[in-house]
């Protein structure tokens, strides 16, 4: 065979079918701005007929393209402007009527998630941002496929306190409003700090303010490939261990490029970024922590976890730069709890307390992700969580998040299960004294400065 | 525009003949065949012309499928591209 060496080819098909390796998401920006209205109930007409308008054909390409080229698409998706920005002068109620018609489009075109129902208020709230805010529990509970998310702080910015104790009591209301199906309205809710604006992956993703009308950003996937390249290269050291999980993560980003640039040439859409992280599903063989044990970890958690964790995360971004012309969004590792079956493990058997999960958010991407906590975890601990998790990124210059579970009704060490890809969590046994006096001074903690590092 | 066919299974009687065959019949023109044999194993890999085809290529995909299903072999009907991009710099 001239044109291709045979071990490439079965290489390639051995990560599509042995490895988990797929395409986690398409997911297509859409702008709303030329949706404004101040009646209501036009604006929510509005959205709905502009989301189902542009992504008309986003379901049926993705399945072409997956046909064609072998490759899984796991999902596709619609993100859209933060609503606070088009939603204006709304009531809560106005903000309840565009989730609902946001959720009506996720259901016309056979999308899992829509993203976008959100606000930036990392140094202020407007108006329309506190209603949007006082409307999320409503908005998430009477809805299946809306995602939220608020940006309470930034590294120019500082974090606004005001912020992270309202959304603390939207994550409590949420629980409770979703509290039969194990508090699920709170898995589609997520804090930030430094919010990228290009971001496919759910349930942060919305399309920032800097974007083109319509654009195509593909997530990818694969932490099974990078397993298994691991596992093979055996007994190394880490400077050979680096350089084969760059080479993973180039070959498992160019899939990316390759269907990122076929979805928006078929559609129409100019396209956005790629964004490399790698993302694990409940799945067996799709785990990141399992990538981390391969990499000589006992069990997650241990001493030498962080530093097996940043080397990782490191690798993978160097390796998958080099394979795509535009790289944005979330790029890095994601280490979800209920969402990845090494993770969940470790948990379980006590190797990973949330204070570890907390030191290992500093040096991979995203933050304290699907984290189921007790129930009765009071508002104020909750935000200290927020908080806590928020200033890693702020201090550090990177994106962080919460997607913290306050389980209705369950306590430390019973078991929440969302199903899907969402997966299942064990509740974590947490440190509930209070900061409670800390978090109810508000106002703003200051942005940091950038000299004097130590 | 090229597809690569990849077939993979244990016993190889009739094999290149029967893929061959399917692969004409739908128009598809076989520009390059390798082989290699790993103890019972085999694999085939040919590379196809498709742009012939008298049915869409995502039918191709699924006709292909199925001629391994029906063999007991596991047919792999992929677009070029994806190799080119992710093994060539």
């Amino acid at each position: 065979m001239p044109m291709f060496n045979m071990n490439d080819i079965l290489e390639t098909i051995n990560m599509l079918k042995e490895e988990n390796l797929d395409i986690r998401t398409i997911t297509m920006g859409i702008s709303l701005f030329d949706c404004v209205s101040d009646d209501e109930n036009v604006l929510a007409e509005r959205i709905y007929d502009k989301i189902t308008r542009k992504a008309e054909q986003l379901v049926r390409t993705g399945e072409t393209i997956e046909k064609e080229y072998g490759i899984p698409i796991v999902n596709k998706r619609v993100s859209v402007t933060p609503i606070s920005l088009v939603g204006g002068g709304a009531s809560p109620a106005g903000y309840v009527k565009i989730a609902k018609a946001m959720d009506r489009a996720a259901d016309t075109l056979g999308i899992n998630f829509i993203g976008g129902f959100g606000a930036l208020v990392q140094k202020g709230m407007t108006t329309g941002a506190r209603a949007l805010i006082e409307a999320i529990p409503q908005a998430l509970s009477e809805t299946e496929r809306v995602c939220s998310s608020v940006n309470v702080a930034s590294t120019k910015a500082g974090i606004n306190m005001d912020a992270i104790k309202q959304v603390g009591g939207v994550i409590k209301r949420l629980a409770y409003l979703t509290k039969d199906k194990d508090s699920i309205g709170c898995a589609k809710f997520v804090v930030f700090a430094n919010v990228p604006e290009d971001n496919p992956f759910m349930a942060g993703a919305f399309h920032g303010m800097g974007e083109p009308e319509c654009v195509i950003n593909v997530g990818v996937s694969g932490p099974g490939v990078v397993a298994a390249a691991v596992r093979r290269a055996g007994d190394c050291d880490l400077s050979k261990l680096a350089e084969v999980i760059k080479k993973t993560a180039f070959k498992i980003t160019r899939m990316g490029q390759l269907v990122a640039t076929e979805a928006s040439k078929r559609l129409g859409v100019p396209f956005g970024i790629v964004d490399l992280s790698l993302a694990p599903t409940p799945q067996v063989g799709d785990s990141v922590a399992h990538i981390l044990e391969a990499m000589g970890l006992e069990t997650t958690g241990c001493f030498g976890t962080t530093a097996c964790l940043a080397m990782l995360n490191d690798a993978v971004k160097k390796g998958g730069v080099m394979a795509s012309g535009h790289v944005g969004g979330l790029s890095g590792a994601f280490i979800p709890v209920s969402e990845d079956a090494g993770m969940i493990d470790a948990v379980r058997c006590g190797s990973l307390p949330l204070e570890k999960l907390e030191a290992m958010t500093a040096v991979c991407s995203v933050g304290l992700d699907m984290i189921a906590v007790p129930g009765d975890t009071p508002e104020a601990v909750l935000c200290g969580i927020i908080a806590d998790e928020i200033s890693i990124g702020v201090a550090n210059t990177k994106t962080t998040a919460v997607r913290v579970i306050p389980a209705y009704g369950k306590k430390a060490g019973d078991e929440i299960n969302f199903g899907g890809l969402l997966g299942h969590a064990p509740v974590m046994n947490i440190n509930m004294r209070s900061p409670e006096t800390f978090i109810s001074r508000g106002g703003r903690i200051p942005a940091p400065i950038h000299s004097l590092k130590n | 525009m090229k597809a690569v066919i990849t077939v993979i299974g244990k016993d190889n009687k009739g094999i290149i003949a029967k893929v061959s065959s399917e692969c004409f019949s739908w128009g598809g023109n076989i520009s390059d065949i390798s082989q290699s044999v790993m103890k019972e194993y085999f694999a085939m890999i040919m590379l196809v012309d498709i742009a012939g085809l008298t049915i869409p290529f995502t039918e191709f995909v699924e006709k292909m499928e199925a001629l391994g299903r029906e063999n007991g072999l596991e047919i792999v009907t992929m677009h070029e591209d994806i190799f080119n991009s992710m093994h060539k710099i």
